[in-house]
């Protein structure tokens, strides 16, 4: 088969990713999950030009939608998809859902369907959402106080910095650049532009994480949609290829701490696939509700070796403008906000803005590839879910 | 070094009290196993009888071979600790009371990495003892201590959230007049209470027991004689409005003992007032002293943290030889249960202690081991200070909860203890 990579997976030749969506975010919302989906959902079927009946399959993703499911959400929206997959992976369901719905369209189980992840803010939303996360959480580290994924990470960065020595000042150069990227986008919560003075100094919140370590939850929604290339040809959307995805849960059990996530696992298959390498990305969107895991991802996806993060942030600008190694170049979540499930695929909607020339905020220029790594659920002392997928401009 | 505590100063009378609050306490069926371990100051984890992994935190299948049958082992403590923090931000209002909090992960020798408080005295690379122990919510929690325990541990504040260290802290001793209460007066004192009050009944009685704490209190100070009858509900009620918001731990020592059961030697009017002492006394003790302990279970670093009820191992099995009297015991078990439901939301701590027969004179025609008085007040200091929940005191007793656990129907038949 032509199709059929060297590693024997099948490749996602003739499917069409496009119609980037973002309902534009907000700390707090009396609105429901359901409106951020519904919305999404509008707003899709609006930009591509087709009916809501056309869309014939749904990928959905969302925290808050309890006490219902995506199954629930059908009837609130009012379609009847054949084909629905709901995706509880929270920060990792974007690179996850992104690769079911691709294979439901190349094998014919749906001819469009909409990725929509969208989650609402109320106050005190958050407060049960962590309360109630998972039961090795509830068990053995809610009643501890640290209240969510904040002393989580707190322990992962600590231990990171003292085994590889990255310091405070080089997750701070990651986190202004991603604001600098931040200002030129319109939905990015945070407006200011970030100091170095103000990183060291804010306020302290998990020892050795401060304010700006840590993602703001907020409301919102991401959307695209993915559809056979012929069928976006035909609609006259500008649409991004899938060069391949991975996933990956539960890695490296044996890891006394994480050091590491599931894309090391599994990065030579990733790029053998894709049939290019790391050096052939021209931007990367990692997934960021806390400077250590970015540090990760650089890590695991091939741009430099185990612990060297830390010298290669140092030595790279990471910013869209002028930059030689954009990083997160709509902000990220820790500049935009994190909504929920959102956050696993606000880099990946991102990713087909750069690379259908549909940029709400800077631009890449010239970039044909892009990467966009998500990574979710701290469901006891680490994340458990990777995925991520490298996309590329159509005819690059 | 932990720092050393200072005693507490005298109540600002205007400032207002920290209401009790509780650290999170919702946990699955699975992890009430820790719970059980915690009470008892065992560390234990689950153990896979098949693959012998061990396992944290609790679950229903071995995470390794698949198997199902995972008893509760006890596992070595030993550990590292591989990273700290210190939480400065909380949206539990407990934690955000007692803010900047300090929290480990630990990578047990013996196998599991766990999230664990951890004492003033540990740094990231130590080598640690962790300990199961019950949180203020009244649920296990795990915690690290260095390995070799620095002067002042018992101050360290973390710790004693978990602790209910009479150190500090003023004792009310419900019928001081016997042999246990005047052993009782003396390991507190040893202990560092900041106050010990000792009630005794019928003052026209003389006690050698009440002599010697007469003495000691004349001696060492520190030591205040309270009438106190627990079957006078006027007299319970007296001395909780002048006492009440002062005693951090109560210790129900009530005692009356007399031989005889239900067919063979039934007396009405012992059984009556073995009911009045034990079970009626524990509900008037509960009524007057419970609101008031329970309100102050925040209050401050040295505030309420426990009522000790010392209660007879028969309360757990009847005992045929002395049977009206177990039945008082398990009457006043079952009310310390109830408290034990209603004390939680102030944090205060209920502890059961059960003992075996001591050694006194309601005991004469009993066979050895009989328990010294020294020896149960020493047994029951120390489960304060340690934070525990159930004792069992002396071999009977242990014997009595092993033999429960194991057969009920066993011990029913076959007693003779």
């Amino acid at each position: 088969m032509a199709n059929v990579s060297k590693n024997s997976r099948m490749n996602y030749d003739g499917v069409a990713v496009c119609v980037p969506v973002t309902i534009p975010y907000s700390r707090y919302s009396l609105r429901s999950a359901h409106w951020f989906c519904g919305r999404a959902l509008a707003e899709l079927i609006k930009v591509a030009g087709i009916a809501k009946d056309e869309v014939d399959g749904f990928c959905v993703s969302s925290f808050t939608l309890a006490p219902d499911s995506a199954v629930g959400l059908m009837q609130h929206l009012g379609v009847s998809p054949r084909w629905l997959d709901h995706i509880p992976m929270g920060g990792a369901s974007g690179g996850v859902g992104l690769r079911r719905a691709a294979r439901a369209v190349q094998c014919g189980d749906a001819e469009i369907v909409a990725c929509i992840a969208g989650d609402t803010n109320h106050v005190g939303s958050f407060r049960n959402t962590i309360a109630s996360f998972s039961q090795f959480a509830n068990d053995a580290v809610y009643p501890y106080g640290s209240g969510g994924p904040n002393g989580s990470f707190a322990f992962l960065t600590d231990h990171y910095m003292r085994e590889f020595g990255a310091r405070r000042e080089d997750f701070a150069k990651l986190c202004i650049a991603q604001r600098d990227n931040a200002l030129a986008f319109p939905h990015a919560l945070m407006k200011r532009p970030l100091t170095l003075d103000a990183y060291m100094d804010a306020r302290p919140i998990a020892d050795p994480l401060c304010l700006f370590d840590c993602v703001m939850p907020c409301a919102g929604a991401e959307a695209y949609l993915v559809m056979a290339e012929d069928r976006a040809k035909s609609l006259n959307l500008d649409y991004a290829r899938i060069l391949s995805t991975i996933e990956r849960h539960n890695a490296y059990p044996d890891d006394p701490i994480q050091i590491r996530g599931g894309w090391a696992m599994d990065v030579d298959g990733f790029y053998d696939l894709a049939g290019i390498g790391p050096e052939d990305i021209d931007f990367l969107q990692v997934y960021d509700d806390y400077p250590v895991i970015c540090f990760m991802q650089i890590e695991d996806l091939g741009f430099c070796k185990k612990g060297e993060a830390a010298e290669f942030v140092r030595t790279h600008d990471l910013t869209v403008a002028g930059g030689d190694f954009p990083i997160n170049t709509s902000g990220g979540q820790l500049s935009v906000g994190q909504a929920g499930a959102a956050g696993g695929s606000l880099g990946l909607v991102e990713t087909i803005r750069q690379l259908t020339d549909a940029n709400l905020g800077a631009v890449v220029q010239g970039a044909r590839h892009g990467l966009a790594s998500c990574f979710g659920m701290i469901n006891y002392d680490r994340g458990l879910c990777s995925s991520a997928a490298i996309l590329g401009r159509a005819g690059a | 070094m932990t720092t050393r505590l200072p005693p507490p100063k005298k109540k600002d009378p205007i400032a207002r009290t920290l209401q009790p609050t509780q650290p999170p306490g919702n946990r699955s069926r699975e992890a009430q196993g820790l719970t059980a371990m915690a009470a008892v100051g065992r560390f234990a984890l689950q153990t896979c009888a098949a693959c012998d992994r061990v396992q944290y935190p609790p679950q229903q299948i071995c995470g390794n071979c698949l198997g199902d049958d995972l008893p509760w082992r006890d596992v070595d403590p030993a550990g590292v600790l591989l990273a700290e923090t210190k939480l400065h931000h909380a949206n539990d209002l407990y934690f955000r009371d007692r803010m900047p909090w300090r929290l480990g992960m630990v990578k047990m020798d013996a196998g599991p990495a766990v999230v664990a408080h951890i004492a003033e005295d540990c740094q990231q690379g130590d080598r640690v003892r962790l300990s199961l122990n019950l949180d203020r919510s009244g649920h296990a929690v795990m915690n690290a201590r260095p390995e070799t325990p620095g002067p002042n541990q018992e101050d360290d504040l973390q710790l004693r959230e978990l602790s209910t260290d009479p150190k500090d802290r003023r004792v009310l001793i419900v019928d001081g007049k016997t042999g246990l209460g005047l052993a009782l007066v003396k390991a507190f004192k040893a202990a560092g209470a900041r106050a010990i009050y000792v009630g005794h009944a019928e003052p026209w009685k003389t006690s050698p027991f009440l002599e010697e704490i007469k003495a000691i209190a004349a001696d060492a100070g520190g030591i205040t004689l309270f009438p106190l009858d627990v079957t006078d509900t006027d007299s319970v009620e007296k001395l909780a409005s002048v006492l009440g918001g002062k005693v951090e731990i109560m210790v129900n020592n009530s005692y009356h003992l007399r031989p005889g059961g239900a067919v063979d030697g039934l007396d009405m009017n012992i059984s009556r007032e073995e009911m009045d002492v034990h079970y009626f006394g524990l509900l008037r003790l509960a009524g007057n002293f419970g609101p008031v302990l329970r309100s102050r279970g925040a209050d401050g670093d040295h505030g309420a943290c426990a009522w000790v009820n010392i209660l007879s191992a028969y309360a757990q099995v009847n005992n045929p030889a002395f049977g009206t009297y177990s039945a008082s015991q398990a009457a006043a078990w079952s009310v310390a249960q109830c408290m034990r439901a209603e004390m939680s939301g102030g944090g205060v701590r209920v502890v059961n202690a059960f003992a075996g027969p001591l050694e006194d004179e309601w005991h004469q025609m009993v066979p050895p081991p009989k328990l010294e008085p020294d020896m149960v007040a020493g047994r029951i200091v120390a489960a304060l200070q340690k934070g525990l929940e159930d004792l069992a005191i002396g071999a009977v007793a242990e014997e009595i909860a092993e033999r429960l656990a194991e057969n009920p129907k066993e011990i029913e038949r076959e007693i003779k203890l």
